[in-house]
């Protein structure tokens, strides 16, 4: 729904609109693919085939392998990876956004404008969230969009519970709403 | 060669996808920690907003596409110790990094120097878990595997009504949303 008097020639931003483009995309995913939209088991493809060529003897490595359904591979998930990368890069020259902060505006508010003290805490954050996507075996795409899609028990308990966790973790990172 | 064709073409269907993908989370203003972090704040409720509708449209889409036999779909397992290990482990990260794995990536795209540290952290992830797994199998299993259930295939209903009460909650969600915020604006 348009608000009156703004008429608005670029594309909606609409969370709704946006949200159902989501949709169709992950549907013809399914019917293209066979798979839904999904980005860490790429990942933790490409650490599985790196560790395997780096120590092929590993136990660990033997052990993990057996464990999963087919051998790791480069391939649809791998490439809709890359493709998010240059759709996001895309879509950003096309809109000719402004150029990004290295810290961004409320980390910097709370935690101050150090570039190294962000990047550190975003490294870390984004291996404990790894570590996590793995053991359940999915993130806010593969659960959050795919599975709650497929109305999947897994992904419909671990959407809220991450959430509520993040809620949470958040609150305990940068305390009570000032506002 | 025609396996090498078809990798190929997969390959090249999957990056086709990913732009789209890449280019709805930046155009939609989704790849940044501040849209995420508000939301985590519950200031702002864009993202739960587009990842209800994507799943609610997702899930009539895929209805309609596998009742026509075009579709094949892939339950992730009900493994209790990974899904409730996981998911806290997951938010504790999306707090901290505030882009999640999709949006990290798309936010690389968009310059963002703080999600290309988080990337390489999820690379550094991924290696970890691939190291520790025997170890983390364990706790992966532990409280049972319950496998690929589904709500329709707990409750021994047919999809289709699940899907229709999905569809029918989130518009009539959307729509009260829609209508208690605009009375708000107007007072």
């Amino acid at each position: 729904m348009k608000r009156e008097g703004k008429p608005r020639l670029e594309l909606s931003r609409s969370p709704y609109v946006v949200g159902a483009g989501l949709g169709v995309l992950n549907a013809l995913a399914f019917a293209t693919a066979g798979r839904g939209l999904g980005i860490t088991t790429a990942f933790e493809s490409t650490a599985a085939i790196a560790e395997r060529r780096l120590a092929p003897d590993a136990l660990h490595i033997n052990a993990y392998l057996q464990e999963r359904d087919e051998p790791p591979r480069i391939d649809w998930e791998t490439f809709l990876v890359a493709g998010v990368l240059a759709g996001s890069y895309l879509a950003a020259t096309l809109a000719r956004e402004p150029a990004t902060p290295p810290v961004p505006a409320q980390w910097e508010r709370r935690f101050g404008p150090s570039r190294n003290k962000r990047y550190a805490a975003a490294a870390a954050g984004g291996a404990v969230m790894m570590l996590g996507a793995r053991m359940a075996k999915g993130c806010t795409s593969g659960h959050g969009l795919t599975g709650s899609t497929q109305l999947a028990v897994s992904s419909l308990v671990f959407t809220p519970l991450m959430f509520a966790t993040g809620m949470l973790v958040t609150r305990l990172l940068y305390g009570k709403e000032p506002s | 060669m025609a396996t090498q064709l078809d990798t190929s073409g997969k390959r090249l269907l999957g990056l086709g996808t990913g732009v789209i993908f890449g280019a709805l989370l930046q155009h939609g203003r989704l790849a940044r920690y501040d849209m995420i972090h508000d939301q985590l704040r519950l200031r702002d409720g864009s993202v739960i907003k587009a990842m209800g509708t994507a799943v609610a449209v997702g899930a009539v889409g895929l209805q309609l596409l596998d009742g026509a036999g075009l579709a094949k779909t892939e339950v992730k397992p009900m493994k209790v110790g990974g899904v409730v290990a996981g998911s806290i482990l997951f938010g504790a990260g999306l707090a901290v990094l505030g882009y999640c794995p999709g949006t990290s990536v798309a936010a690389v795209g968009d310059g963002r120097r703080d999600a290309l540290a988080g990337v390489l952290g999820m690379l550094a992830g991924a290696a970890a878990f691939v190291a520790l797994y025997p170890k983390l199998a364990s706790a992966i299993d532990a409280g049972g595997d319950y496998g690929k259930i589904t709500l329709p295939t707990l409750t021994s209903t047919k999809r289709s009504r699940w899907v229709a009460g999905l569809a029918t909650g989130a518009l009539t969600a959307t729509v009260a949303n829609e209508v208690v915020q605009r009375a708000r604006v107007r007072r």
